[in-house]
């Protein structure tokens, strides 16, 4: 049970994909434009990581190792289409407003690369729990970001407008740039803390950017394992 | 014919900016953008792979998906096609084209999750492109990244010795750098 929670608590906390790892820059920087988008997004990844973590925890003794990339590309393209086709049926609104970035969950760097690290080695109830923690963690960077887009873009949070019609809204934030700055600002203040707790320096985010273009590039496979 | 052709090309090139404003390939953009030099190589290799997916994807989508009725495997197929052609073109220039694969070769594994390659093969689906207009789509948005990571590889070797605050040393800076380039990049959006 406890490592059940240790799950939860390293992937939505310690190992958060989005602030602490830097995995899965282009939906975080593009579908953040809002804050229903953010969690829309963040979800659908949660649901596709979720089931292919628990699937390949499942094969994990039979599928062979020498195929076990485009095995595991399979399984998560497979599970990213399931996931399509429901969100085009039944929430046709979030479908259009992220466009092409649900078939792009496929190449998000976290599903492969917890595959790898984690679920390809583990147990599936854990397996299971390092999905949904690193999916809500996911969630969570995606849901702030979109949060303070739309708030400092358009003066509303979630849809709702707070702010009078008569103040102006600073328009940049919600257009590309603004993703950049915000997410730029956003690891500046991860860099602090971790600078102030002195662990690791923090000049560099954690993953080693050289490495960040493919995560079946070996040396990849490492750095998302605690 | 040709003036489409051309508005598909500049639009995909700098209008919508790969990088800068759909945001796909972010992390070569940011990872692999120290150097000008292996900017380049990157560049000149994510060129070369994207125009020849989309050569690929859209005669596989035309011949193979729409006739059998099966285009909502579009994802998969897609998916395992790039990764096979990667793996493809990297042994093919390793046996035959030895200078291009000295050029190119270390950054062709890291292209596979390059989400700019799947990205442009949908895309050209999604705008229901012909053959023609995919591989001029293909190589406009290739160019597009090629001309982002190198500016963007040249304003860090400028800027690598600056004094920034300390906390935004390393990827903050360039996330910041490459914000700026993006409000720059919206000057092309009069040329449509």
């Amino acid at each position: 049970m406890s490592k059940v929670i240790e799950r939860l608590y390293n992937g939505i906390i310690k190992e958060n994909p989005t602030l602490v790892l830097m995995l899965g820059m282009c939906p975080t920087l593009a579908v953040t434009t809002s804050a229903v988008n953010g969690v829309g997004m963040g979800l659908t990844t949660t649901v596709v990581l979720v089931m292919s973590n628990l699937l390949i925890s499942m094969l994990r003794k039979v599928i062979p190792d020498g195929v076990r990339i485009p095995a595991f590309i399979v399984i998560i393209a497979s599970f990213v289409t399931i996931v399509q086709l429901l969100l085009q049926a039944y929430i046709p609104s979030l479908y259009s407003a992220l466009g092409i970035y649900i078939p792009l969950i496929v190449v998000n760097c976290i599903i492969l690369g917890r595959a790898e690290a984690y679920a390809s080695k583990n147990a599936m109830i854990y397996s299971l729990f390092d999905g949904l923690g690193m999916g809500l963690g996911f969630t969570l960077g995606l849901t702030l970001i979109g949060i303070i887009r739309e708030v400092l873009g358009t003066g509303s949070i979630f849809g709702y407008r707070f702010l009078p019609k008569s103040v102006p809204t600073l328009t940049i934030f919600i257009l590309a740039p603004g993703a950049f700055f915000v997410l730029a600002v956003l690891t500046a203040i991860m860099n602090k803390i971790r600078m102030a707790s002195g662990k690791g320096g923090g000049v560099e985010a954690s993953c080693d950017p050289e490495m960040c273009a493919g995560c079946d590039v070996p040396g990849c496979r490492g750095r998302s394992e605690g | 014919m040709m003036g489409k052709l051309l508005s598909i090309a500049i639009g995909s090139a700098f209008i919508n900016n790969v990088v800068l404003s759909q945001f796909l390939g972010i992390c070569p953009f940011l990872g692999v953008s120290k150097k000008v030099k292996t900017a380049a190589g990157m560049g000149s290799a994510v060129v070369f792979v994207i125009t020849l997916a989309s050569a690929v994807t859209s005669v596989i989508y035309s011949f193979i998906l729409t006739p059998l009725n099966i285009t909502y495997l579009q994802t998969i197929v897609f998916i395992l096609v790039i990764a096979a052609l990667v793996q493809f073109v990297e042994m093919f220039l390793k046996k035959k084209i030895k200078s291009l694969y000295n050029a190119l070769g270390v950054y062709l594994p890291l292209i596979t999750t390059n989400c700019a390659v799947l990205g442009v093969a949908l895309k050209n689906v999604q705008n229901s492109y012909g053959f023609v207009e995919s591989v001029v789509n293909g190589f406009a948005v290739s160019v597009g990244f090629l001309v982002a990571i190198v500016i963007m590889a040249g304003i860090r070797e400028k800027t690598e010795y600056n004094n920034v605050p300390k906390a935004f040393k390393g990827t903050p800076i360039v996330l910041v750098t490459a914000g700026l380039m993006a409000i720059a990049f919206f000057g092309f959006s009069g040329l449509k």
